[in-house]
């Protein structure tokens, strides 16, 4: 029987993700002075920028894991041998 | 330690813009050959006014989660040894501490001038010796026709991998074999040290995975990134308890890096392990000529030759930099230019297999 798998774009998760990663972007740099105050205290003020790399890195790297897919440029569909 | 409040630079749209791209570049390069794009990234936000250290600091902050992604994003296509990264993660992240000590001994000692000869020389010695020969290797696989066929583990990696020291001997998937920590750990280190002194530790970790520890090329591009991730992680909290990052820096250079490490990524796919070898050894050879340029510059700051004048020496750094800058843009060329060529054979693969099975 043949069978096409069609596989569904995440076009609404990176719509989703891209707003977030806009509106974390925005408010980094509309806040940047704040920030710089606080991130550049040190001592325990420095899990604050280690957070925030963790935060922007989850979100916006699942905006543009989804972006590329959406733009239909995704892995090679054939399992690459690696050995 | 600098002056925290005035020395966080001001923002404007070119220079996001420049980080942006930057960003993206040296993305997509790591997202290929594991690491990369440090060597430029640092210098180029010191060229915008931010002082060396945070610099560091903040290029540190932006590699470890991007490191991360990156490396989530191979795991998926099963290229990454996660044990084998963590084990040499963490003496690499020793190593880092070991560097850093020795940069600023030599710093101390020898002032700005003599620490930049030293980043030069340490620079130029090892693209000279590794660079040359991984490029050698994948022009002889080229040349040898094996480009596809399966890689097997040179001499000196089957020799490591036969010595059998009770109680130091842990089982590798990258490897598929048990492999003493006594060789691991030392090669972890220098990775490290690498990263403390140039910047880019991969450019040690990469060629010493396939050539002293036997790992595919693949395997050992994906898990250098669990390396950097390690290394980077460390070495921000470290900066960032003095609060020598400019997070602003950090998170707009990750912006345009997760871009490319995706597309870095997703290229290893489509291409032939060998082009791993070619992207790495083409950049480490001419960011080589790049740092090669400076040395005359630092040694007649030195007083070791006669002093050049100021046009000559704005020449030469000026040179430095555009060098360093193609060699970037280069290996991003060659990674598009794989993964373009790659999905053209699948397409048409595709299409033959399509016609046979009738299903046009």
């Amino acid at each position: 029987m043949a069978q096409s798998i069609i596989k569904k774009k995440p076009v609404g998760k990176m719509l989703v993700m891209g707003l977030i990663s806009t509106a974390l972007y925005a408010l980094l740099l509309a806040k940047q002075d704040e920030v710089n105050i606080l991130f550049g205290k040190g001592s325990w003020y420095a899990f604050l920028p280690i957070i925030t790399a963790f935060v922007f890195s989850f979100v916006h790297g699942s905006f543009t894991g989804d972006f590329w897919t959406v733009l239909g440029i995704e892995a090679a569909r054939k399992k690459k041998e690696v050995r | 330690m600098h002056d925290i409040a005035t020395s966080f630079i001001n923002l404007d749209a070119i220079t996001i813009l420049y980080l942006f791209g930057v960003g993206f570049v040296g993305g997509l390069v790591s997202g290929f050959i594991g690491s990369g794009g440090a060597f430029v990234l640092t210098p180029g936000m010191m060229s915008l006014g931010v002082p060396g250290l945070m610099a560091v600091a903040s290029n540190m902050c932006h590699k470890f989660p991007k490191a991360l992604v990156g490396a989530m994003k191979r795991f998926k296509y099963g290229q990454v040894d996660v044990k084998l990264g963590l084990v040499l993660g963490v003496s690499a992240e020793a190593g880092v501490l070991y560097g850093a000590g020795i940069q600023e001994k030599i710093k101390a000692t020898f002032g700005d001038a003599g620490s930049n000869l030293y980043v030069s020389v340490a620079f130029v010695v090892i693209l000279a010796t590794v660079g040359g020969f991984v490029l050698y290797d994948a022009w002889k696989t080229y040349r040898s026709g094996n480009a596809n066929s399966e890689e097997k583990a040179g001499k000196l990696a089957m020799w490591i991998q036969s010595i059998n020291i009770p109680g130091t001997m842990v089982y590798f998937e990258s490897i598929n074999a048990r492999v003493s920590i006594l060789f691991t750990i030392p090669l972890g280190f220098a990775t490290g040290m690498m990263a403390a002194t140039i910047a880019v530790g991969g450019f040690v970790g990469v060629p010493s995975m396939i050539y002293v520890l036997g790992a595919p090329s693949l395997m050992a591009s994906a898990t250098e990134l669990v390396i950097a991730f390690v290394m980077g992680l460390g070495g921000s909290l470290k900066y960032a308890l003095h609060g020598m990052v400019d997070i602003r820096l950090a998170m707009i250079i990750l912006a345009g890096s997760l871009f490319g490490i995706q597309l870095g990524a997703i290229g290893t796919t489509y291409v032939k392990p060998f082009m791993i070898k070619v992207v790495m050894g083409v950049i480490m050879v001419i960011v080589l000529f790049s740092r090669g340029l400076m040395v005359p510059v630092y040694l007649s700051q030195l007083g070791l030759i006669d002093k050049l004048g100021d046009t000559t020496v704005k020449l030469l750094k000026t040179s430095s930099f555009a060098i360093m800058i193609f060699a970037l843009l280069l290996g991003a060329f060659i990674v598009m230019r794989a993964m373009w060529q790659g999905r053209k054979a699948e397409r048409l693969q595709h299409a033959a297999g399509a016609l046979e099975h009738g299903e046009v």
